[in-house]
């Protein structure tokens, strides 16, 4: 009995078929969007699809087929922690390499 | 030995310690230890996204050039495989938590061969690309400007470590899908199945991000 | 704490045995094939203080080397195979898993009043990662191309070039790291979930707090090493060719890429020292920690802050002088809640009733040697300063302070005060003292001379010297004469300790932290009934804690 509740507690409900169907669809679509702009000649499209599409298709992922959406505070600081983490690893070693 | 379930207080992330046939079970912690595990790969594969990044901002034309010889269909194909193959992980999960043991399993083969039909395009892929000299170290590729053959070093390496990935995946999903058939996952324990899933579906994102930056760089 | 009993009066009861006898299996199985976190603790200490004395002999050979100008007793091809296998040794498997895989393994739980780890399995698991690393890394001295003569930093093209076997040295490097990652996210979890009921966040005590600040950093920050030395692999053996110059590769982007760990490393190797540390002065102040909540957010900000300032390491490397600003005044601002931690640790001696007991020499030689160490990282990261003591024996100095007179003297000090928790045995304290002498004098000989070797021009990894640094090496090597002397009185007293018939209380010291309240050496359990914390860590003034005087 208590270990049926131990999962309930965490996430009371068990999130459908539909609503993961639904986001996949909306992936496939931004893929599409995707190749799209990158198809358009437009340097600057393309890296607007960059830029927008890929981390929401990401974040798709990340908050509905990994769960984040349901689980707690204190697992999303941690996931923001990790990725500003390599942003911030990222950005300062640009710091050499755009002003050389 | 067995002690009985102790509340953790303050903790923002869960509580419910609990007991299941005598062994100690932490839903939450486990998930939580498998989530820290996820951040390890994000930096482990964000080391060669830096790689890319600082080698993309040097040699600019280079790598849009280079881009144009890789197979963008094949490309889009492969996203669209692991798209469908996180979606088949995650029903999967969801099958066994409404006791749907029948779709549970069908759900995990399908992704375990949606897995296997990615290796396989890559096998592909790469195959015509060393058929046609562009390799680490092939004569061919040497004879090509510096930028592009950074391009490649970065492609094999990126796609290659993310190939590995992959095929880890499979490898555990079948073994999953051993316990999932002897009811070792059940609706009341399948935090295994879950781990998998989060860790199939951080191989899925490094690809969502792989796409443009690879493919459609052209 | 509401369970902690007086000090001196409870001896280990005769109901339960101590968890060196609790186990199912027998002999050796019942160490190798362990998932108990003191156990693993105990595993780690015997394997580490050995791969430490193997550092130690290959440094004071190449001190000897420097007894003499020209050759001395190696060739220049040994000396720098010499100093990369002692970094490659003390760094990957000495201070690196340093108090974290002993202490942290062996009181963590306790610390918090858990049974054990969240993943004991994974826990041994990690032991076995850093035996194969320490395994393969050993294989590289001798297979192949012989031990690696690049240093233990790996710098590309040298590294991609040589022939000596860099690729094992640096596939074990990557093994080693796994373990690291591993133990990190056992930690992490552990805290998260494992503490006992009433343990909030903040009555964790400073220990737990530094190993949870640490684990953070080896989980987030190790992945970019392991990258980075499977490239150097990938480059080495495939021809990949990322940092190869000749294909238009950057032989600084390897170099900010290992620093990237590298020096957020240097912070897992100081945490937890400085944990130990915040542990042991309260005790033998007799009185609270002064600046709790200040320890545990300047932990917090020096992993955060410590992540970022990597280049410091580079500032001559031909990077953009936009960068190098960034990251001198990143790195400024890190020295920051150092300092503020070394202000709380001195201000706790105020007013309290000092005992000179030998934890607590070796962590008042701890606070005077991370200070010195400390300050010279800080004028390294000054650029005007950084050009002229880039690669001499300044920078030895500096990171054998901070490494050594750091981190090492808190693993001596965490190793004394534990001592009797752990094997139920108290040591000799006059000799400890003994050695504590010879260690203190024998180490401020030997680098507070590189210090000033390195103001004056001496570079670093060079086999020989010129005739003006001459007088200084010979210095030097006599400071490391005394410092080894010291090395082998204090462990052949805590091995002899062992011996001695008469068994510990639960409580020698007078702490008050949890693992005081159990058995010398404690059950396999830990506890018996699981503590319930009513109290903030460090409450001094309740009657029934003050130990019998």
């Amino acid at each position: 009995m208590s270990s049926t509740t131990a999962h309930e507690a965490d996430s009371p409900h068990v999130v459908g078929y539909a609503t993961f169907i639904k986001v996949w669809l909306a992936l496939v679509v931004l893929t599409g969007a995707l190749v799209g702009l990158s198809s358009a000649h437009n340097p600057n499209l393309a890296l607007l699809g960059l830029l927008i599409i890929t981390p929401t298709k990401a974040s798709l992922v990340l908050f509905y087929f990994m769960h984040l959406k349901y689980e707690k505070a204190g697992l999303k600081y941690m996931v923001t922690t990790a990725l500003a983490v390599l942003v911030i690893f990222i950005f300062l070693t640009f710091s050499d390499y755009l002003f050389r | 030995m067995s002690e009985s379930a102790e509340p953790h207080t303050g903790d923002p992330i869960g509580e419910h310690v609990t007991e299941h046939a005598g062994e100690h079970r932490d839903y939450v912690g486990a998930k939580l230890g498998m989530w820290i595990f996820v951040f390890t790969e994000l930096i482990l594969f964000g080391g060669l996204f830096v790689a890319y990044g600082m080698y993309r901002s040097m040699h600019p034309h280079e790598f849009h050039h280079a881009s144009g010889e890789l197979n963008v269909t094949l490309g889009v194909i492969n996203t669209l495989i692991l798209l469908t193959s996180s979606l088949t992980m995650v029903l999967s999960i969801v099958a066994i938590r409404l006791q749907r043991k029948g779709q549970s399993i069908a759900f995990l083969a399908a992704t375990m061969v949606l897995g296997c039909a990615f290796l396989v395009n890559k096998f592909f892929e790469w195959s015509a690309k060393i058929h046609h000299g562009l390799y680490p170290g092939s004569e061919h590729l040497m004879a090509r400007p510096p930028g592009e053959r950074l391009f490649f070093g970065l492609y094999y390496g990126m796609t290659g470590l993310h190939g590995l990935h992959v095929t880890v995946g499979v490898v555990v999903m079948s073994i999953m899908m051993a316990l999932l058939v002897r009811d070792k996952i059940r609706h009341d324990d399948f935090i295994k199945l879950e781990n998998t899933g989060l860790y199939w579906h951080l191989v899925d994102i490094i690809w969502i991000f792989l796409l443009p930056l690879f493919y459609l760089a052209a | 704490m509401s369970t902690a009993p007086a000090a001196d009066a409870a001896v280990s009861p005769a109901s339960e045995p101590s968890f060196y006898g609790g186990s199912s299996r027998a002999g050796i199985a019942s160490w190798l094939l362990t998932t108990d976190h003191k156990r693993i603790g105990i595993l780690y200490l015997v394997a580490m203080v050995t791969f430490f004395m193997v550092g130690v002999t290959i440094g004071a050979l190449m001190r000897i080397e420097h007894l003499t100008m020209g050759p001395t007793i190696m060739k220049a091809t040994t000396y720098n195979a010499m100093f990369t296998v002692h970094g490659v040794i003390m760094i990957f498997l000495f201070v690196i898993p340093g108090l974290p895989a002993v202490f942290g393994n062996f009181l963590l739980p306790i610390m918090i009043g858990a049974k054990d780890v969240a993943f004991p399995r994974l826990n041994l698991l990690s032991w076995y990662l850093y035996m194969s690393g320490a395994a393969i890394a050993v294989g590289a001295l001798f297979t192949g191309g012989g031990p690696p003569d690049t240093g233990w930093t790996f710098y590309v093209p040298y590294s991609v070039k040589t022939g000596t076997n860099v690729t094992m040295a640096v596939f074990g490097a990557f093994v080693l790291g796994f373990a690291s990652i591993l133990t990190g996210l056992n930690f992490i979890t552990t805290i998260h979930r494992m503490r006992a009921k009433g343990m909030s966040w903040m009555r964790m005590p400073l220990f737990p707090w530094s190993l949870y600040a640490t684990a953070w950093v080896q989980v987030l920050a190790t992945p970019i090493l392991g990258i980075t030395l499977l490239l150097v692999i990938l480059e080495r053996v495939f021809h990949l060719g990322i940092f190869d110059p000749a294909i238009g590769g950057d032989p600084i982007l390897y170099q900010h890429l290992f620093w990237t760990y590298s020096h957020p490393a240097v912070y897992i190797m100081i945490l937890p020292a400085m944990g130990a540390i915040s542990e042991i002065i309260p005790t033998f102040a007799h009185r609270t920690i002064f600046g709790y909540k200040a320890i545990v957010f300047s932990s917090m900000a020096i992993a955060g802050l410590g992540s970022l300032v990597w280049a410091h390491h580079m500032f001559t490397s031909g990077m953009s002088e936009f960068a190098i600003v960034v990251f001198s005044l990143l790195t400024f601002l890190v020295s920051i809640p150092s300092a503020i931690k070394v202000f709380n640790w001195v201000a706790t001696l105020y007013k309290g009733s000092v005992e000179l007991r030998p934890p607590m020499l070796f962590a008042l030689a701890f606070i005077f040697l991370f200070s010195i160490g400390g300050l010279t990282g800080l004028f390294q990261g000054a650029l005007a300063v950084n050009v002229h003591v880039h690669d001499t024996y300044f920078i030895v100095g500096h990171f054998h302070y901070v490494m050594f007179g750091g981190t090492g003297f808190a693993f001596f000090a965490a190793l004394h005060y534990w001592y009797p928790k752990m094997f139920g045995r108290m040591y000799n304290e006059r000799t400890a003292i003994v050695a504590f002498v010879h260690l203190f004098v024998g180490f401020n000989m030997l680098y507070f001379t590189f210090l000033v070797l390195g103001l004056e021009g001496m570079p670093r990894r060079y086999y020989d010297h010129l005739p003006q640094f001459h007088s200084g090496h010979i210095h030097a090597t006599i400071g490391s004469w005394i410092l080894v002397a010291g090395l082998l009185i204090m462990f052949a007293n805590l091995l002899r300790g062992l011996f001695r018939k008469a068994e510990v209380p639960a409580n020698p010291w007078g702490g008050v932290t949890l693992e005081w309240t159990v058995p010398s050496p404690p059950p396999v359990e830990n506890f018996d009934v699981l503590p319930v914390i009513t109290e903030p860590p460090y409450t001094f003034n309740h009657p029934a804690k003050e130990p019998a005087a």
